[in-house]
């Protein structure tokens, strides 16, 4: 035999897998796809071979399937969130300096800083892999902080699980608070508040949300784009692993062999060191000024930060797969681009700074290895060995994703709902009224599973570290200083009440923005932007997607109202069990300001004899309440959204922090004003006697009522006697309801309220911190 | 960049000039997390604070050390194992046994480098209760002689921020005896035992005394309204200020 056997390419020898090239695509048009294993229903994959008049290569359909995401494009919210950039006006876009649209929106805070903050979801990772779920939610949304160029300097976190008393509850909560602990704790990161709230509605839909604040000045904001033909593209920070591919692994045809690992965690895998790294050195290197563009990887991977930098720049990019540093050798260019392992960041760098860059990585010892360059062809390429894999309009991928009007209508059971009220019902028998029942009423209030002491949460996270916090919980708003020097700082408060929402989504959602505008107020902080992180079910259910649109018009109208922008957020969808959607729970971070944080006001009282005075009226609003809900009802119509009320409240509140003239500040919400009373006692344990004819007077309710509704625009207030006669003129000059209920009484170690059995201080705080450790050791 | 604002470099302390001539060095390691919060003690105890970075290979003219608190490489392995072998520990190990005996001061974290280094006796397990915890924490203060403690009354009892998840000291009981015997538990828990401690022992100096180790934070009670909410919340800032007269009273 004389004739040479016919040998593949070189390249193809070494391969360990069947590579699909854009070449090779468009030759066999017909080979079928796993789309729809992919996620991608069949209009989506229609539009997908309209936009590259072929069929996509596997790279490209992996990358086209997880950005098309509903987690990624938001392709059912996406024209309902168009009303949170609609309706701005320019008082509200003047501290704006980075809007919705990048990793984090950026608020001017003055003097030449600027604050920039999001919070995020992740829920269903949470409820998979609480430690890892939680612990990478914190993660993520720091590095979408630092993506902006800013020093992470704090994170909040509110929290939703299941019934307290049910067995699984437990496994949650424990594994998400040690995640979020042990990954914040590591990065240095004060925890400054957050939220906790158990309901049955999330007991197979946990929501963990995640909030994280970061500063810089004006001149060290970054941005998301890949600009400058010939400047490099860079991947650097932690290997890229096999974790988080999650439908990826249908496109595990493409390999050639079975014998890569097989169990791979859906959930990714956090390491809070990596991220602290990670952290000092991107902070060293906009030191430098040694990126033109900077992105996180998070969910969709180097799928989403190429396509994202690239189309947000000169359009174009050339990308080598092979050169990604891998965990996992074995890993096929699809799971590459789709695999969301954490502590990863890309940055675009000029060819002069390559020096600098690569001694700040070796300084703190973080790979990296250089991808490719920006291009300004208007594509995106990527390429393996060479080979050209995928070949596409970066736009097309993170921008011109599928919109859906999804259909959506008032659920029919919504009336019946709403004509359910508490008062009357048959939870409702046996109101206490009785001066014994009534304390007991309250004993139980405040011991209960969403009222009850929260420290066992709070204990495990570290709240001083940085030195800058200023306030935490359990006070309103977590404060943290900004400025050593002038003492400029932050106001962050997180609420939402899926009770509320469910009951009536648009006004829900506006009382989600209200209380926490309200608790920032109540610090001392004018509130100045608005984050929020909205957790609704399937949107594919017009029932849900009413509540969808209902809860961003309500939102967006009311940030109108009282003149705070949205400067980012987050969706997050389909958190249901099988048809059985969560409550819809808009959660809503409202960002406040500080001239000096040292004017804060604390949410209880210390000095003895100072008076305390009820700002806002009372009405019957106990439809949605704790205390309903500890009766087991849940109908009605919520407390009534009053947004011209609670501007005036936070101006008085903001006003009197700012001149001194109270002492203590603590907003009514949840529980009402038997709540904020006994949260204002154990604050410092320092007690009240407190006397309501005045505002039963005046107000036409009960004592009963006075104490549980949970009427909105109120707060409680401890004046000392040389400021009273000042605060009272400026309620009254302002128009706005005040009355003296009482005094701070610092000798009786009581809370004696006239018709209701004086209650000890020592048997409200057993009461009030004994549930969290009974049901979790 | 303007990062310093940040670190407390724009705080401005009428320091004793003699005083702010004092350098104090502030070790950061990767994954250390207070270092920040211990350079704004030295600033505001009037002495000039000065960055170790833990690969460096001197100290320079530092005339104290701090070993802040953190997650030193992560502290996957064990609580300082790691850190304990970085090149610039081994010359703080050289100084603080040296005839000059450098003072040093290691807080959690730290405390931890300086027992895996072998300067300070014993070790710290998990918490007994096996969780983080973060609180405002008594101590009373055993020893007011070394170099870190002048500045405190024997007996004093001061409250200073507790964070941590492997706090747990533990030695065994020949050492502990040794440790009483000498008077070398500077720092005890008072009113509660966060973490299971041998004797309640929150920390211990060499025998020279120039060398101490504890769990809590003093670095975070510096200023007030930023650190405890018992107290001043300043009750850490005589650590600094000890080391500062002991600095400036040697060079007398």
């Amino acid at each position: 035999m004389t004739e040479t056997p016919a040998v593949a390419a070189p390249a193809e020898t070494t391969r360990k897998f069947n590579i699909d090239t854009v070449e090779h695509a468009a030759k066999t048009p017909d080979t079928e796809l796993p789309w729809a294993e992919l996620g991608l229903k069949q209009n989506e994959f229609d539009e997908v071979v309209k936009v590259l008049g072929r069929r996509p290569t596997g790279a490209e359909l992996a990358m086209y399937s997880v950005m098309w995401s509903e987690h990624c494009s938001y392709k059912s919210s996406k024209n309902h969130l168009r009303q949170f950039g609609d309706k701005v006006t320019e008082e509200m876009k003047k501290d704006m300096l980075v809007g919705i649209g990048e990793n984090a929106g950026v608020t001017n805070l003055g003097d030449g800083w600027a604050v920039t903050f999001k919070i995020e979801s992740h829920n269903s990772p949470s409820f998979v892999e609480p430690y890892q779920g939680a612990a990478t939610g914190i993660g993520g949304i720091v590095r979408d902080i630092i993506s902006m160029g800013a020093r992470p300097v704090a994170v909040m976190d509110p929290l939703r699980f299941g019934a307290i008393d049910h067995p699984d509850t437990a496994r949650v909560m424990h594994g998400a608070v040690a995640g979020i602990g042990g990954y914040g704790n590591s990065l240095g990161l004060p925890n400054i508040g957050g939220e906790m709230v158990f309901d049955s509605v999330y007991q197979g839909n946990p929501l963990v949300n995640a909030l994280a604040v970061g500063v810089m000045r004006h001149e060290d904001i970054r941005l998301a784009n890949a600009s400058g033909k010939g400047n490099k593209v860079v991947l650097f920070g932690a290997r890229t692993g096999g974790d988080g591919i999650g439908g990826a692994s249908v496109l595990a045809s493409e390999s050639f062999d079975d014998t890569k690992p097989s169990k791979r965690p859906a959930v990714q895998v956090g390491d809070p060191f990596a991220e602290k790294v990670l952290i000092e050195c991107c902070l060293e290197l906009f030191k430098g000024s040694l990126v033109e563009g900077i992105q996180d990887l998070g969910a969709a991977g180097i799928s989403c930060a190429t396509s994202e930098l690239a189309s947000n720049g000169d359009g174009g990019m050339e990308v080598e797969l092979t050169s990604v540093l891998l965990r996992d050798p074995t890993l096929t260019p699809g799971e590459i681009l789709m695999s969301e392992s954490q502590e990863r960041m890309m940055a675009v760098v000029t060819p002069e700074n390559i020096a600098a860059f690569e001694a700040v990585m070796d300084k703190w010892a973080v790979e990296y290895s250089w991808l490719g360059e920006v291009t300004d062809t208007g594509r995106l390429i990527i390429t393996w060995e060479g080979d050209v894999i995928v070949d596409v309009d970066p736009r097309t991928v993170a921008h011109d994703g599928p919109v859906y009007d999804r259909p959506y209508a008032r659920p029919e059971w919504q009336d019946a709902v709403q004509a359910d009220s508490f008062t009357g019902s048959v939870q409702d028998t046996g109101r206490p009224s009785a001066p014994a029942d009534l304390a007991a009423a309250i004993t139980e209030l405040v011991a209960s599973p969403n009222m009850c002491d929260k420290s066992w949460i709070t204990k495990q996270y570290d709240r001083y570290v940085g030195g800058n916090t200023a306030m935490a919980f359990p006070d309103d708003a977590g404060v943290v200083r900004v400025d050593e020097e002038t003492g400029l700082g932050v106001a962050l408060a997180t609420d939402a009440n899926g009770r509320y929402t469910y009951l009536d989504p648009y006004h829900g959602a506006q009382l989600a923005l209200a209380e926490a505008y309200r608790n920032v107020a109540t610090s001392g902080a004018v509130p100045m932007a608005v984050s929020d992180c909205l957790n609704f079910g399937s949107p594919e259910d017009p029932d849900v997607m009413w509540q969808l649109a209902e809860a961003i018009r309500g939102l967006s109208d009311a940030c109108m109202v009282l003149g705070i922008p949205v400067t980012g957020g987050n969706v997050s969808l389909y958190n249901q069990t099988g048809t059985t959607p969560i409550h819809p729970s808009p959660v809503v971070a409202v960002l406040g300001k500080f001239d000096d944080v040292a004017r804060r006001t604390p949410s209880g009282w210390k000095e003895d004899g100072q008076a305390i005075y009820l700002l806002g009226t009372t009405a019957a609003e106990l439809d949605g309440s704790e205390w309903s809900n500890m009766r087991g009802h849940l109908g009605g119509l919520p407390p009534k959204v009053d947004l011209e009320a609670e501007r005036e409240l936070g101006q008085i509140l903001i006003n009197a922090s700012r001149d001194g003239m109270v002492d203590s500040a603590h907003d009514l919400s949840e529980g009402g004003l038997a709540a904020a009373l006994v949260e204002s006692s154990l604050r410092y344990g320092v007690g009240a006697r407190i006397a309501l004819q005045d505002v039963l007077d005046r107000d036409g309710v009960d004592l009963f009522t006075a104490l549980f509704s949970e009427t909105q625009g109120r707060a409680v207030v401890a004046v000392p006697r040389s400021e009273e006669i000042r605060f009272t003129d400026m309620c009254t000059a302002r128009g706005f309801a005040h009355v003296r209920i009482g005094v701070v009484d610092a000798e009786g170690g009581t809370l004696e309220i006239n018709g209701v059995e004086t209650m000890n201080l020592d048997a409200l705080r057993e009461a009030h911190e004994a549930t969290l450790p009974k049901y979790f050791g | 960049m303007t990062e310093l604002p940040l670190i407390g470099e724009a705080v401005a302390v009428a320091a004793h000039p003699r005083l702010a001539g004092a350098k104090i060095g502030v070790v950061t390691f990767p994954g250390t997390l207070d270092d920040r919060d211990a350079a704004r003690a030295v600033r505001l105890a009037g002495a000039t604070p000065v960055e170790l970075w833990h690969a460096g290979t001197t100290l320079g003219d530092v005339d104290a050390v701090v070993i802040p608190g953190g997650f030193s490489y992560g502290d996957y392995l064990r609580a300082g194992a790691i850190a304990r072998f970085a090149p610039l520990m081994s010359k703080i190990i050289d100084a603080a046994n040296s005839d000059a005996k450098l003072p040093v001061l290691g807080i959690c974290n730290g405390f931890q480098i300086l027992t895996e280094s072998h300067l300070l006796p014993g070790s710290m397990i998990k918490n007994d209760h096996l969780k983080f915890m973060c609180r405002d924490q008594v101590l009373r203060v055993e020893n007011n002689t070394t170099a870190w403690t002048g500045d405190y009354a024997a007996g004093q009892e001061i409250t200073v921020p507790l964070k941590n998840q492997d706090g747990q000291y533990i030695a065994d009981e020949k050492t502990l005896d040794a440790l009483e015997a000498e008077g070398r538990v500077v720092f005890r828990y008072v009113g509660f035992n966060p973490n299971g401690s041998r004797r309640d022992i929150a920390g211990i100096s060499n025998a020279a005394g120039n060398v101490v180790g504890l769990m809590p934070h003093p670095e975070h009670a510096v200023e007030a309204g930023f650190g405890p909410e018992l107290g001043s919340g300043t009750e850490g800032l005589g650590f600094f200020t000890s080391v500062l007269n002991k600095i400036v009273g040697d060079n007398k």
